[in-house]
């Protein structure tokens, strides 16, 4: 038992120094495509692609979710769903509020 | 009075008490730092100038900076798997490195800060400045709390590990969960204030 649950761990640490090499590669690569000063809008597509894989890599490895309970899925889920509202309302007062005026009688 | 579901999980959620409590936390993190970046979204396309981040700020330190934050997380899971493999002295030595690292970049953190200063560069200077200086900021107040922890676990809270080491385990896994949080946003503080 305690020698299968050890390869088990063994199999983790493997992976987490996997997933620190490719932290590293993306690292460097952030700072190349920074270093390029493309246009505005191309370098931050390409900024937060990278961004979104490294923290995607973080979370899924480090933070385990890539094997937790989906009641921890339930409450991310949610929390996505709010982030993306809060990042929304921006968008609306750049607007001057015209989308919600047109709405308003 | 015994605290319940420490270690063993609740029937209904499936986890103990310690792992949904920091899942909400960090939930909540997330609300907190999304406002801010949505703030700096605001900022920046309400403006009609914006400087590029790498213009004004040091990239090269910010870099080391990032590498120094990812390090600290692969030693702070490699200390959480050295206490599932029931080796206690190797965890010493990578929570160890954890709270190190965690100190060079508060230390890296610190010449930046002051460099800015010394060019008259303060967070009432422009909008910039303003959402740089509250973002970093924060973020620093996380890693000082999370070095916070981290050094209790390593010190006077590692006793625990003598007498219920699957209850210790478990914290050092939760610290570990808001550790990587704090990288995590890092991960997107970089680019977003250096590099674009």
């Amino acid at each position: 038992m305690s020698g299968s649950h050890d390869v088990d761990i063994d199999k983790h640490v493997r992976i987490y120094i996997t997933v620190f090499v490719s932290l590293m590669v993306l690292t460097l690569i952030t700072v190349a495509v920074g270093y390029l000063h493309l246009p505005v809008g191309p370098a931050v597509a390409v900024a937060l692609l990278i961004a979104s894989i490294k923290g995607g890599l973080v979370a899924c490895y480090f933070m385990h979710l890539i094997s937790e309970r989906k009641l921890i899925y339930y409450v991310l889920f949610s929390t996505v769903v709010l982030f993306l509202v809060l990042l929304l309302v921006p968008l609306v007062t750049v607007h001057d509020g015209t989308w919600i005026n047109r709405h308003i009688p | 009075m015994e605290i319940p579901y420490t270690v063993a999980a609740r029937e209904d959620t499936g986890l103990n008490n310690g792992k949904i409590g920091i899942w909400l936390f960090l939930a909540s993190e997330v609300m907190l730092f999304g406002a801010l970046f949505a703030t700096y979204i605001l900022l920046r396309v309400g403006s009609t100038e914006w400087p590029h981040g790498y213009t004004i700020l040091n990239v090269p330190l910010a870099t080391f900076n990032t590498i120094v934050l990812i390090s600290s997380s692969v030693t702070m899971v490699m200390a959480w798997a050295s206490l599932m493999r029931r080796r206690f002295g190797t965890f010493r030595i990578y929570q160890g490195v954890t709270v190190l690292l965690g100190g060079v970049f508060l230390m890296v953190k610190y010449f930046e800060y002051s460099a800015k200063f010394h060019h008259e560069l303060f967070p009432r200077t422009n909008n910039f400045m303003a959402i740089y200086f509250t973002l970093t900021g924060l973020h620093m107040l996380h890693v000082i709390g999370g070095m916070v922890v981290n050094a209790y676990l390593l010190g006077p809270g590692s006793k625990l590990y003598k007498t219920n080491p699957e209850w210790f385990t478990n914290r050092v896994e939760n610290s570990g969960l808001f550790w990587h949080f704090v990288d995590l946003v890092w991960i997107f503080l970089f680019p977003t204030l250096y590099l674009l």
